[in-house]
């Protein structure tokens, strides 16, 4: 999975004159408050670190609060997923509309309908809602599933990813694994084709869809309906 | 999806849309609508809006916008359809019936789930929603009172927690925003009483509920928080009023019974009830932190049946060091620690007298050393759930500080230097007026006492009788002679003095010699929860003129007393409460014995009242203009 790097950070972590007698602790905690925010100096997500302090000496800062200035190096696991990257992360809601899923235990993502490929047929299957592929019929996306996605765009005060399932190399993890050969032909023409016609026949269905006789799309109908809105209320 | 009759759309009967059609119509309208044509978005909005006494097709053509909205989500801006998300979030799901209700929240959660933008204002919008619509408070504060209002509060509730479970299962660091929202929109001590509790009956739930590890210790701590700014409000002047005279605060509540036992007193009757009811009846903010207290309670004991109450209990005590001990004479809210602790004697219990063992032995503020003791000492020896084992091993502790203190010290008595050995001599004598007959008639803990090295603490030069409260040292003298525990010698205190000159030098400003902050609670509500696990003053038998038989005796307590098997004394040993207990005679009403109150006061009232004279059972300021 992409997304994840460590990085050697090099940090002073100022310290309330009264955790003097604590260092370790205070310096622990200053850090634990890094966790789980993005943080733009390090660009990402701090997930873990690793403090290493090399001196006994802090700097006191000169004001009104002698704050102790300790110096330390740290390692830093961190989480910064960028655009078409592609990661994995658990289902944990399927609609008709959107994939919802969960990336390492903290991080929201969602995939929405326009982002998931035609391939996939939203079904409901013995009460239970899974996106099969029309493909393959082993190839399915339900809670629980470990779905590889791209990633479209990232809030970062949220940490909520939106991704897509556009791509050919995206769907459930394990399928795609399993079955290399099957979606990475170098024979990807029949791919192409097939998945144009299904395209053409979907605009279609859209324009027909726009061009029967909507009544709400008509004026006078509207007119009508608020006519007898205004009556009703009155 | 088939084809769905015209639930729909009320005025278009003529006309069928299907499920996926209106889904299509409503995408539709949103896009529109960010390109500049809304005409159909602007009826959505208007649909949005709907919400006094909603018609079935109303309700329907709502409930199914709200679907369609909930599978449009992805088209949904926040900038463009700001009309639309205000409309949407300023429902209020106490006004619509569960059809609504439930398309309301589904439409919250997947909005939640589709862009971080909306994580906040969904969460916003549900904790706003815990307490009914302030726009129509009036009714709906008439409603609760109501069965089918307690029903509705409970539908509503259910559905709001439910969904923010549901949020959380889908975004997973929602839970860290839901308790700083929740925090920063808890309603100031001025909001009206029943909306105030629900909220704080919602933060309850949440802290029971699913994700009780992420946010429960939060708000406990926020709830704590809010009954010392509840308590702190209530003036002393509420409670004691100048005009009132002395005699009348020496006795403790439980005496003035409802039906039987009157006190004459310049003409009036007072009996129990108007007595809370002239000092704290009708005072708004009293009845608040009562209800809130009531809630905590049984929230507490419902913790205890489910096996949660020690992690709880740890809460409580970091809060309670915090804000209740470090808090200026703190009235009431600590009793929410004295029901933990009769919920779990043994575990919230002992942690909790240890912990305030600590404070007094080694914390580096004075004030919180002498507040720590003096919590100690009133606990001790007002918790009927306590062992006399305990009491006796934790005294001993506070003895063996004390002797270690003064061993050291050549002075003479001065009140400001050892205010905090004179704290914890005060509290020794406290406790043992309470306790020390139970302590003494089992023969182990009697021999523990007397090797206590308590006498040379009393004697040593600096002199602890002369600058203790008068009213504790006399009654421990009286009682140590009676039993013939302890010599205590004579000091030149004038007798029955509240205090002096002394007491309130080693007080302080903050007269923390006249702290006694377990004595009986004078929350009406919250007092029926700490009763049946209250020591009162009038249950301790005092041991000197044992045969007088004076009359008075209060009926209440012999019943609670025979009710409970008589577990005062746990050791089972008190000859007089045994066998012949029914036997009214014989028990005295320690009204009489107890020698707090200044004679002069008691011909005041004509020798009627046979000095009804008390440990200083009620924190009371003195009339000196230092203190407060």
């Amino acid at each position: 999975m992409e997304g994840l790097k460590e990085s050697e950070a090099n940090l002073v972590v100022y310290l309330h004159p009264s955790m003097a007698k604590c260092v370790n602790d205070a310096i622990l905690r200053e850090l634990s408050s890094l966790l789980f925010t993005y943080s733009e100096t390090f660009d990402g997500v701090v997930l873990a670190y690793d403090p290493n302090v090399r001196s006994n000496l802090a700097k006191i800062l000169p004001g009104i609060h002698p704050y102790l200035g300790v110096r330390l190096k740290a390692k830093l696991l961190l989480f910064s997923p960028k655009p078409n990257m592609l990661l994995e992360g658990e289902v944990v809601k399927i609609s008709r509309q959107s994939i919802h899923a969960v990336i390492l235990g903290f991080s929201s993502a969602v995939i929405a309908d326009e982002d998931i490929r035609d391939e996939f047929k939203y079904k409901v299957k013995h009460g239970k809602e899974v996106f099969v592929s029309r493909h393959h019929k082993k190839h399915k996306i339900k809670a629980g599933t470990i779905i590889r996605f791209l990633v479209k765009s990232f809030d970062e005060e949220i940490l909520h990813i939106s991704g897509s399932l556009v791509a050919v190399h995206t769907g459930c993890a394990r399928w795609l694994d399993a079955n290399l050969e099957e979606w990475s032909q170098a024979d990807s023409t029949t791919r192409k084709r097939k998945d144009r016609d299904e395209k053409e026949q979907k605009t279609a269905d859209d324009k027909m869809m726009a061009n029967r006789e909507m009544p709400s799309l008509k004026k006078d109908d509207r007119i009508k309906k608020l006519k007898k809105k205004r009556k009703e209320h009155t | 999806m088939a084809p769905k009759q015209a639930h729909v759309l009320p005025d278009m009967e003529e006309l069928s849309f299907t499920d996926s059609e209106l889904d299509y119509h409503v995408r539709n309208a949103l896009k529109a609508a960010v390109q500049g044509d809304c005409d159909f978005y602007n009826q959505l909005v208007a649909v949005m809006h709907h919400k006094d006494q909603l018609v079935p097709e109303e309700v329907a053509l709502l409930v199914t916008c709200l679907k369609a909205l909930t599978g449009a989500v992805s088209c949904i801006h926040i900038v463009h359809h700001q009309s639309l998300l205000a409309a949407i979030f300023g429902m209020s799901l106490w006004n619509y019936g569960t059809d609504v209700m439930d398309a309301l929240v589904e439409l919250l959660i997947s909005l939640a789930a589709s862009s971080g933008d909306y994580v906040d204002l969904c969460l916003e919008m549900i904790v706003s929603n815990f307490i009914p619509p302030p726009s129509s408070s009036s009714y709906f504060i008439e409603l609760l009172k109501q069965p089918r209002g307690l029903a509705k509060k409970g539908q509503v509730l259910d559905c709001l927690h439910s969904t923010l479970k549901d949020i959380a299962n889908l975004v997973p660091l929602s839970p860290l925003r839901l308790e700083k929202i929740v925090r920063d929109r808890m309603p100031n001590i001025y909001t009206k009483e029943p909306f105030i509790v629900i909220y704080v009956e919602n933060m309850l739930k949440l802290e029971s509920g699913a994700m009780h590890e992420l946010v429960g210790s939060t708000m406990l701590v926020a709830i704590m928080d809010r009954l010392i700014d509840l308590d702190v409000e209530i003036a002393w002047d509420d409670i004691l009023q100048d005009d009132f005279c002395k005699g009348i605060f020496d006795m403790e509540l439980e005496d003035l019974e409802k039906t039987d036992y009157h006190v004459q007193q310049d003409g009036d009757e007072l009996t129990r009830e108007s007595f809370i009811q002239r000092f704290l009846g009708g005072n708004l903010i009293a009845e608040k932190l009562d209800s809130l207290m009531v809630l905590t309670f049984e929230h507490l004991t419902s913790c205890s049946e489910s096996g949660r109450l020690i992690q709880v209990f740890e809460t409580l005590i970091h809060s309670f060091q915090k804000t209740v001990l470090t808090a200026y004479k703190s009235k009431f809210t600590q009793f929410v620690m004295f029901y933990a602790c009769s919920l779990d004697p043994e575990n919230c219990g002992k942690i909790f007298a240890s912990t305030l063992l600590e404070i007094f032995v080694s914390s580096i503020y004075p004030e919180w050393r002498m507040s720590a003791v003096a919590y100690l000492a009133s606990y001790l020896a007002r918790a009927k759930f306590v062992s006399a084992s305990f009491v006796a091993a934790t005294l001993e502790s506070i003895v063996n500080w004390c002797y270690d203190y003064c061993k050291d010290q050549d002075g003479d008595l001065n009140p400001r230097a050892h205010k905090v050995f004179y704290a914890g001599c005060q509290a020794i004598m406290y406790v043992l007026c309470f306790r020390m007959r139970s302590m003494l008639s089992i023969p182990r803990l009697k021999s523990q006492l007397l090797l206590m090295r308590v006498e040379n603490i009393l004697g040593h030069p600096l002199n602890p009788l002369q600058v203790c409260l008068p009213s504790i040292v006399e009654e421990f003298r009286r009682l140590a002679k009676a039993n013939n525990v302890f010599t205590v010698p004579e000091t030149f205190v004038d007798y029955g003095l509240l205090e002096s000159e002394c007491s309130r030098a080693f007080g302080g400003v903050e007269r923390l010699d006249m702290f006694f902050p377990f004595d009986p609670c004078l929350l009406r509500k919250s007092d029926r929860y700490i009763r049946p696990n209250f020591v009162y003053w009038s249950m301790v038998r005092s041991t000197y003129d044992e045969d007088d038989e004076e009359e008075g005796t209060s009926d209440e307590d012999i019943a609670d007393a025979s009710e409970n098997g008589m577990n005062i004394v746990d050791d089972g040993s008190a000859r007089n409460f045994g066998e012949g207990f029914l036997d009214l005679d014989e028990f005295d009403t320690s009204l009489d014995k107890m020698s707090i109150t200044p004679r002069d006061s008691s011909s005041k009232y004509g020798g009627g009242i046979r000095g009804f004279m008390q440990m200083p059972s009620r924190i009371r300021p003195s009339t000196n203009p230092e203190s407060l």
